[in-house]
């Protein structure tokens, strides 16, 4: 298997999910790249089951809701799906979407959002904004069962425009406006009061009466438009292609400058930025074919360590390298809370906005909370994906300082590392010179030792970009 | 370490959501004021009264018993002209001062850099919450970010101790400036040093900490308790930063900011009770501001966004009162429905950077704005 195949395959399983085993990775190299983003994209694994999690955690299910465990049930299929890239997508819009615990205090309803993306994140943006408009979870964040039809509230119109579709500078206030009112008596079915152990399942209901049936004008266009008609012409907007394309560049290529600063600051890669809306327009507005022209594209291909991982990107893949978590033991609540430590809170983002990305992540708080987390889980012998590598490793005989080093980065990525970096790792390794394997003092010791150098690697700068 | 321990320190309490200023300062005898707010108003005998005008919300009694000791400046109609109603972009302009390009510096990460242009103390500045705030972010400064202070610290997983100085030694050479490198990876190896620095400085904080003051167990009374650790610890810090989520009360507004405002107050109140059994107050400024107030008259519920809100400063040092117009209710007086601001926020700013902090403001707010006089 050629090295740079392999490179290349890691780099696709990072970005197009949470990265994969060598063993994965040699699989699919095998199959080739093109073959394996169209797998991808069509995924046939069976999807988690989510009957698995629930029989351990019963608390979990409606209409018990019991806190945190909400986000630890997408942790448990972030860690265990075979369909990577769908479950990416749901990271991708859960970010785009940012919906929050805060505010809506069920987390059945976020879950049912969640699946919603599983569902939806792949298929046609035009309808993925219509169910996003019926969510419910959605309708509560942004108060759009507040917004009647001789009562207009705007939070719903707005961040539809500023941040689900377009960005600011693309509208007027009046926009907002006229939207916000096509947009009245799309609310969400009443139900019993909540007890403090039940809340009733919200159901997305249309009410005629309470819909403001007058005449609006919206980006230009005049009419009397519901809801579905201000989404219909959203997303024929030049503004919307170059947005979601500046999304998916953002999340799954390389670095852009924070949201908000997009009225004002060119993209990283303009070409890219075109390629990525023409296919989106192209397709009308099928996220799988503009997917599938960023994963060939060659600005893709070569954007290898472009990003700093997120939060969830760090600790999934992380767990899903090392292996021994895929069961819902107890104790998953407070691992689903490792993005939390570390500036990320699933499902409960600091604002409609989400997450500020990038360097962002970093700072000196979360920085630590990176590397203690994955030195603690790499440096772990006991579990699958630690002892895969030290096998592998052992497959090799006895290993020079060098090998060690070189076979550890290579292993954990393959990393790419700085010339000095790498010379300093193999200065530690030369303090305990070579790897044998022959007694089972030495197996105990090489063990031990490889362990070592993957805690310091989990240390590095470069063990933060993916 | 430590330097003069009575220099004086900022306390910064973010409200994060936009904070709605007519209910929290409330102008009670207005008639203006029970009409546009039929839901979400106040009854008048519920509410604090300061003045004849001027009342706080019933759920602010530890600061109304402040302001009765004077030791309460209420800044009203605070803003800048054209106000943006998105949080994340009103929040940026008054992290950065720019309210017409997006800024990258954060105003007290410049205050830290003229405090400390020599990174002398890597905890002049810090920052409690799950991410660092933007209002501290300049590139090249060092901010602390701590979240909990009892488990902060590097590579805390290794053992024996030996190994683990040794591992951290190895750390501290991976993370030495790079010829070559591009920015971001120049910034991590800035931030792992800080990192590791930062946490040997801290851990002492919790150690050397005993109080008799007893904390509501909420999130905000936790950071503050952290802030007042790491003041009393005497490290040098100069300027803390928190916040405190959840003001965007756009429905059922009633029960969600009575329940917000009393964990601040109350935070607050066993905050300076704590500094003050330990004859730590009186260099202790706090300030509180929030990213826009909210919408004149409520939409049923609640309130949407505004535009002017308004801040307070607490502490010994402060002269206590009421500062800056509070805007105007009339109908002619509004814009878009929302307050008109009385005073541009980088004035205030001023106040606290010159007249408390001892720095230059014009540089780091841009320009020359009108100062209310609270200190």
């Amino acid at each position: 298997m050629a090295r740079e195949d392999i490179a290349l395959m890691a780099h696709l399983m990072r970005r197009a999910g949470f990265g994969a085993s060598r063993e994965e990775l040699e699989a699919r190299a095998a199959r080739g790249y093109e073959a394996t983003v169209e797998e991808l994209l069509n995924p046939e694994a069976e999807p988690v089951d989510r009957y698995e999690f629930l029989r351990y955690h019963p608390g979990f299910w409606k209409p018990i809701t019991s806190p945190g465990m909400g986000s630890a049930a997408w942790f448990h299929t972030m860690l265990n799906t075979k369909r990577p890239l769908e479950e990416k997508m749901v990271l991708f819009w859960h970010q785009v979407f940012a919906t929050g615990q805060s505010k809506i205090d069920h987390w059945h309803e976020l879950i049912t959002q969640v699946d919603m993306f599983r569902d939806k994140g792949m298929g046609n943006y035009r309808d993925l904004l219509v169910e996003l408009a019926k969510n419910p979870a959605m309708i509560y964040w942004l108060d759009n069962c507040d917004n009647h039809a001789h009562a207009v509230n705007e939070n719903w119109g707005r961040e539809l425009l500023e941040l689900f579709s377009m960005g600011v500078g693309n509208y007027t206030e009046t926009d907002v406006r006229e939207a916000s009112r096509a947009f009245t008596g799309w609310t969400i079915a009443a139900t019993p009061p909540r007890g403090y152990y039940n809340r009733w399942d919200w159901e997305f209901e249309y009410l005629e009466e309470d819909h403001d049936e007058s005449e609006k004008t919206f980006l230009g266009h005049t009419g009397n438009f519901n809801g579905e008609d201000i989404i219909d012409i959203v997303v024929q907007q030049p503004a919307c292609h170059r947005f979601i394309a500046r999304h998916l560049y953002n999340f799954f290529v390389a670095e852009e400058a924070q949201v908000p600063a997009w009225q004002t600051t060119p993209p990283r890669d303009p070409e890219a930025i075109d390629t990525l809306a023409k296919a989106f327009v192209d397709s009308q507005y099928d996220m799988r074919s503009v997917l599938r022209v960023l994963f060939l594209s060659d600005f893709f291909k070569n954007a290898r360590f472009a990003r700093i991982k997120s939060p969830a990107e760090v600790v999934i893949g992380i767990l899903r390298l090392a292996g021994g978590d895929e069961f819902p033991a107890p104790g998953i609540g407070n691992r689903a809370k490792q993005p939390t430590y570390m500036g990320q809170e699933l499902l409960n983002p600091p604002s409609v906005e989400g997450w500020h990305t990038g360097a962002e992540w970093i700072n000196s708080g979360t920085l630590m909370k990176r590397i203690n987390f994955a030195a603690s889980v790499l440096s772990d012998l006991s579990r699958p994906g630690i002892r895969a590598i030290v096998n592998r490793l052992r497959s090799q005989g006895d290993l020079s300082p060098e090998g060690l080093v070189d076979g550890c980065l290579d292993l954990l990525g393959p990393l790419e590392v700085q010339p000095q970096v790498r010379q300093q790792l193999v200065e530690h390794a030369s303090e305990g010179g070579a790897l044998h394997w022959g007694t089972e003092q030495e197996v105990s010791t090489s063990r031990a030792r490889v362990g070592e150098m993957l805690q310091l690697i989990a240390s590095v700068r470069e063990f933060q970009y993916c | 370490m430590a330097t003069s321990e009575k220099a004086p320190v900022l306390v910064v309490l973010q409200l994060s959501g936009g904070n709605d200023y007519l209910n929290t300062v409330i102008p009670y005898n207005d008639p203006l004021y029970r009409d546009y707010r039929p839901v979400v108003g106040l009854p008048e005998d519920q509410v604090l009264p300061l003045d004849d005008d001027i009342a706080l919300h019933p759920s602010m009694g530890p600061i109304s018993a402040m302001y009765d000791q004077g030791k309460v400046a209420i800044i009203h109609g605070v803003g800048y002209p054209n106000s943006v109603r998105s949080h994340f972009r009103s929040m940026d302009i008054w992290h950065t001062c720019e309210p017409e390009k997006t800024g990258t510096e954060g105003w007290l990460g410049l205050a830290t850099r003229e405090l400390d242009p020599r990174k002398d103390n890597i905890v002049t500045a810090v920052s409690f919450g799950p991410s660092m705030f933007r209002a501290l972010a300049v590139p090249g400064v060092p901010v602390a970010c701590v979240d909990d202070l009892d488990t902060y610290g590097l590579l805390t997983g290794i053992a024996p101790e030996q190994k683990r100085a040794k591992i951290l030694e190895r750390f501290a050479q991976n993370y030495a400036p790079l010829l070559g490198t591009d920015t971001v990876m120049q910034y991590l190896g800035q931030t792992g040093l800080e990192a590791m620095a930062g946490a040997d400085i801290l851990k002492v904080a919790p150690q050397q900490y005993a109080s008799t003051v007893k904390y509501p167990d909420t999130s905000i009374a936790k950071k503050l308790r952290g802030i007042a650790q790491v003041h009393l610890a005497s490290l040098g810090s100069r300027i803390f930063y928190c916040d405190h989520i959840g003001f965007d009360t756009h429905a059922n507004q009633t029960g969600v900011h009575a329940t917000l405002w009393n964990d601040v107050s109350n935070a607050i109140d066993a905050f300076f009770a704590d500094l003050k059994e330990h004859e730590a107050a009186d260099n202790v400024l706090m300030f509180l501001f929030t990213e826009f107030g909210r919408r004149v008259r409520d939409n049923g519920s609640g309130t949407d966004h505004g535009a002017g809100g308004g801040a307070f400063a607490l502490g010994d040092m402060v002269k206590g009162g009421q500062y800056s117009e509070y805007p105007s209710r009339k109908a002619e007086d509004l814009t878009q429905g929302d307050l008109a601001p009385t005073l541009d926020f980088r004035g205030l700013y001023a106040t606290i950077l010159e007249d408390w902090l001892g720095v230059d403001a014009k540089p780091i707010v841009k320009g020359m704005f009108e100062k209310p006089r609270f200190l």
